[in-house]
């Protein structure tokens, strides 16, 4: 049974079904959209139950060729690193659609359909293993994203959205020219024409082409995690998006520029990426203390958590560059973790939006009085993205500062500071919203979670409980995976080395020193 | 008393021209009879043409032969483009038959331009002499300068219809000059005889022949729309009927493209080295000044006038890549472009009413939502023309420059690339304000225009279709350019 395929392609064919219905009533589109969104996390958890977390190697492979001049396939596989990052998207994209039933009341039907063409788009990159096939789903998800932050966006929202679309393009085309640059490098030397990930795993390319081919890769995922300074799309898209958008903003398509660090730029290019991890690792410490800074002073809630996201991505990327089990496990971890914690930030600001339509911190105080089951909520949702132990933000950083020590210790120092920062804004904004007298009268009104609003939150919770508590049956599926892949970059990174050599020396690419 | 011998006739190398020629005639004589509803008629005439022409192009798929002392070829590469035009004018047709009940175009007159305007389409594609292919050239630009000023009521198209022939007039005088230059060095206008003669020549003929290499690109730069050539395309495209501005974009900029390719890829292909750096500066500011100057306009045609002067810029990084890389990129790209671009323009013809054209792109304000299957439409050019996966104007962009990568022109490939990234703020614009902005234009009920729906969906369909299976069309396309020889 083509199980992945399957679960790609069942929001498609969902968003197809839901072009057809009427645009009125609203109930049967809604609920149509939330049958299709179920579906494909019914079908992941089969994934799950059948993935052998033995294998270190791509499971559930899928090949058809497609363009076969071009050696281009309809490659799809999943191993240890995307697949939690699959269960996520699966996951939180039926939440997104309960959570649209309450706060989107104009053109539910396009929302509804957007939204699971964007489902189809991120699970598509996810399980992508040819660049062609990368490429085209990468591009796929753009175009929905658009459509949400910019029909259903805030005042400024058709800003937003083009500033969206106009970095991301930027970064993906010059990437676009660069496999195509690798690829026909590869057919020139080994004869052989394929987009085929696997194959380009074992190809290595001379140190100066590698540079510049990790660069163009390195801007187009840099973009979209984003990373410092190309960041300043994110506060923008993020605050004019609708809950929805910002949630699988912030929880899934950050993801896809992490991953594609750890999938393609790093592993394709592992000379120029070795080369290049000391600034990136630089990149990220600033991103932490940047972001953590930033969203100290935010007025709105919205771009508070925007920046927040800054701050997290940048623990992630320095996970990553440690090269070591500890850090690239935490790096994944934490994806899920931010997918998770931030996702729920966003859906908790959008609740109290929908109820007040305005996110700024001043205008409110003192809901816990009103609110209290809404304030437990929050606070527990808080408290996971600030990395309290026992939920799961603490595991992911723990691990990635752990890991970064090892290889990148002045980074992890200064990255260190950042957990305590955001400490700080994280519970300073709780302390302003949720505690002290209820003043604004506005606020006396406001209702508390409804029942619908708790079965979104509630699959959430229990989610950060088990992944603080009991990692391990997630680690353990990863861990093969995350170590054939460092294996191979350190043997890649190895024989490119005189024997005798050892890491810390420099790496040889100045030959006129002999 | 010496006779001249007579040339043999091969009527079967010249069917497809007969078939078109013969149903242009057919229309203007059934014209006198038909009045009234049932012109409607004259239409399906045209279209029942043009799909005996592309049958019988289908039927001589793998005939390869030359025929009226090598001026006339049948080979894959001109049948390519024979499907080709037979698709781009029978769909600029079906849009017609529509469109015109919007406007007081005499539709006979108008169904046989069209039709000759392909004859000279078909024979640009398939001459394999210099004098025949600049006959071919004139047949399809007298046609269109008479289709762009068929609107005679309106000033726009008048003063379209001057400025295109005056300056088309001045391009046909630089490819004839060129061509002359060509016969003098080499003593010869059959392209394979210049071919030949070419690789023998001493110094002076070897000025000569450049001299008329440049004339000559001077002449086909004018017709694609190159820059600095373009300088009439926006007017043009603004003044004319919109069904004649797309099949200018589309028919008229294929058949040069069909002839300029045969000619320096083919033909000039050893003198390479002496062309592609002009024509690689050339593609760089096409697409820059083509996309650039897109982004200010405020009318949809004139934006998609820049749009078409771009997409010749990608076209012409195919053409510095080469045959063996860029020719089989250049026909897949020119089959997309003409179902992307023909589907655009029937949207704008979509929304003009009898007396208000609602060319701005402010008219699009607000249409989304109000008309979904219209609109959903247009999301699929626009996003095709930006270059946007899985459609068709993806996989071109894909195949050109790939077929740039391929042949070491990394650097244009990059250019290409930002281009599009340009490219991608106008496209999108429409859809912003279709989709973000409120408005209360109202447009004609599509279900009262078949032909339209008809037009939208076959060139809808086309762009997702071939943007999702590609290989096949690829394939032809590659084997018409090895049937080059």
């Amino acid at each position: 049974m083509p199980l992945l395929s399957l679960i790609v392609f069942t929001p498609l064919a969902g968003a197809l079904i839901l072009m057809c219905m009427p645009k009125e009533p609203y109930a049967p589109l809604r609920r149509g959209a939330f049958i299709f969104s179920l579906l494909p996390f019914a079908l992941s958890l089969c994934l799950l139950a059948r993935f052998n977390p033995a294998d270190p190697g791509f499971q559930f492979t899928e090949t058809v060729p497609w363009i076969p001049q071009f050696g281009v396939a309809y490659t799809v596989a999943i191993d240890g690193i995307s697949l939690f990052l699959l269960l996520l998207t699966t996951f939180l994209t039926p939440l997104v659609v309960l959570a649209g039933w309450g706060d989107i009341h104009k053109r539910v039907k396009e929302y509804m359909v957007f939204m699971l063409l964007m489902e189809t788009g991120m699970l598509g990159a996810f399980v992508a293993v040819d660049l062609f096939l990368f490429y085209v789903f990468w591009e796929i998800m753009l175009i929905p994203m658009y459509f949400l932050v910019g029909v259903w966006g805030g005042e400024r929202r058709i800003y937003a959205a083009i500033k969206l679309v106009l970095y991301t393009m930027t970064g993906s085309l010059l990437m676009l020219v660069a496999i195509l640059y690798l690829v026909i490098l590869h057919q020139q030397q080994t004869g052989l024409l394929t987009f085929d990930l696997v194959r380009l795993y074992e190809f290595s390319a001379p140190l100066v082409t590698q540079r510049w081919l990790f660069a163009a890769f390195a801007l187009a995922f840099a973009i979209k995690v984003p990373m410092f300074p190309l960041h300043t799309w994110l506060p923008d898209a993020h605050t004019e998006a609708p809950t929805g958008g910002s949630v699988i903003l912030a929880g899934v398509l950050l993801k896809m520029g992490t991953y594609g660090f750890l999938r393609f730029a790093i592993p394709l290019f592992p000379l120029a990426a070795r080369e290049a991890l000391p600034f990136i690792a630089a990149l990220a410490v600033i991103g932490i203390v940047y972001g953590a800074l930033v969203s100290m002073v935010q007025p709105d809630l919205k771009r508070l958590v925007a920046y927040s996201s800054v701050s997290h991505l940048g623990f992630v990327m320095l996970g990553m560059t440690a090269l070591n089990t500890q850090g690239v496990e935490g790096s994944i971890y934490q994806m899920l973790n931010h997918g998770l914690s931030t996702g729920a930030l966003f859906l908790a600001v959008g609740v109290i939006y929908e109820r007040r339509h305005t996110r700024l911190i001043r205008e409110f105080g003192g809901l816990w009085q009103q609110t209290p089951l809404y304030g437990a909520v929050f606070m527990i949702v808080m408290l996971s993205s600030v990395g309290l132990p026992g939920l799961n933000g603490f595991v992911g950083e723990l691990l990635i500062l752990l890991g970064a020590f090892q290889t990148q210790r002045i980074a992890a120092i200064v990255g260190t500071s950042g957990v305590l920062l955001g400490a700080v804004y994280m519970l300073w904004m709780y302390q302003r919203v949720m505690f002290g007298p209820l003043t604004n009268p506005a606020n006396k009104e406001l209702r508390d979670l409804s029942p619908r609003e708790v079965l979104v939150f509630l699959p959430i919770l229990v989610m950060l409980f088990v992944m603080g508590l009991y990692p391990k049956p997630f680690l353990s599926r990863m861990e093969p995976s995350v170590q054939a892949y460092l294996t191979r970059m350190h043997h890649k990174l190895a024989i490119s080395v005189p024997v005798g050599q050892q890491a810390e020396q420099p790496p040889p690419n100045g030959r006129s020193d002999g | 008393m010496t006779m001249i011998p007579a040339p043999d006739i091969s009527w079967i190398a010249i069917l497809p021209l007969l078939l078109v020629t013969g149903t242009a005639i057919l229309i203007m004589l059934v014209d006198l009879w038909m009045q009234g509803p049932e012109r409607d008629a004259l239409g399906w005439i045209g279209l029942a043409g043009l799909l005996a022409t592309a049958l019988a192009a289908i039927a001589l798929w793998k005939t390869h032969m030359s025929a009226f002392s090598g001026a006339v070829a049948i080979d894959a590469y001109g049948l390519f483009f024979t499907l080709l035009f037979c698709a781009g004018s029978g769909l600029t047709l079906l849009m017609s038959m529509s469109y015109l009940e919007v406007t007081d175009i005499r539709t006979g007159d108008y169904y046989s331009l069209v039709l000759f305007a392909t004859v000279g389409m078909l024979l640009m594609a398939t001459a394999t002499d210099l004098i025949l292919l600049f006959l071919g050239l004139e047949v399809m630009s007298l046609a269109v300068y008479a289709l762009s000023g068929i609107w005679r009521e309106q000033q726009r198209s008048n003063e379209a219809a001057l400025k295109y022939f005056l300056l088309g007039a001045f391009a046909s005088g630089f490819l004839l000059f060129g061509i002359a230059l060509l016969y003098g060095a080499t003593g010869s206008t059959t392209l394979g005889s210049i071919a030949a003669a070419i690789g023998r020549l001493g110094t002076t003929e070897n000025t000569l022949v450049t001299a008329g290499m440049a004339l000559l690109l001077v002449g086909f730069g004018f017709k694609v729309a190159a820059v600095p050539f373009h300088l009439w395309t926006p007017d043009v495209y603004e003044g004319a009927p919109t069904s004649v501005t797309a099949l200018m974009a589309v028919g008229v900029k294929a058949a040069a493209f069909a002839a300029f390719a045969r000619v320096f890829l083919h033909t000039l292909a050893t003198l390479s080295p002496d062309w592609s750096a002009i024509l690689w500066v050339l593609a760089a500011l096409t697409m820059t000044v083509g996309n650039v100057t897109a982004l200010l306009q405020q009318n949809i045609k004139r934006m998609l006038a820049y749009s078409s002067i771009a997409h010749a810029g990608y076209l012409l990084v195919g053409m510095v890549a080469g045959r063996q890389f860029g020719g089989a990129a250049i026909l897949f790209y020119l089959i997309g472009y003409t179902l992307m671009t023909l589907g655009a323009f029937a949207v704008v013809a979509a929304i003009g009413r009898r007396g208000e054209a609602n060319e701005t792109l402010d008219d699009f304000a607000g249409l989304g939502f109000r008309y979904p299957s219209l609109s959903l439409a247009m999301i699929v050019f626009m996003l095709s023309l930006a270059g946007i996966p899985p459609l068709v104007g993806f996989v071109g962009k894909f195949y050109i420059f790939s077929a740039a990568v391929r042949a070491g022109y990394v650097g244009l490939a990059v250019i290409g690339v930002l281009n599009s990234v340009i490219s991608v703020y106008y496209y999108v614009g429409v859809l912003v304000r279709m989709y973000m902005t409120e408005g209360a234009l109202e447009i004609p009920v599509l279900s009262d225009r078949p032909y339209l729906v008809a037009t939208l969906l076959l060139t809808a369909t086309g762009t997702v279709l071939l943007g999702l299976f590609p290989s096949s069309l690829y394939e032809l396309a590659r084997q018409s350019v090895l049937s080059l020889g």
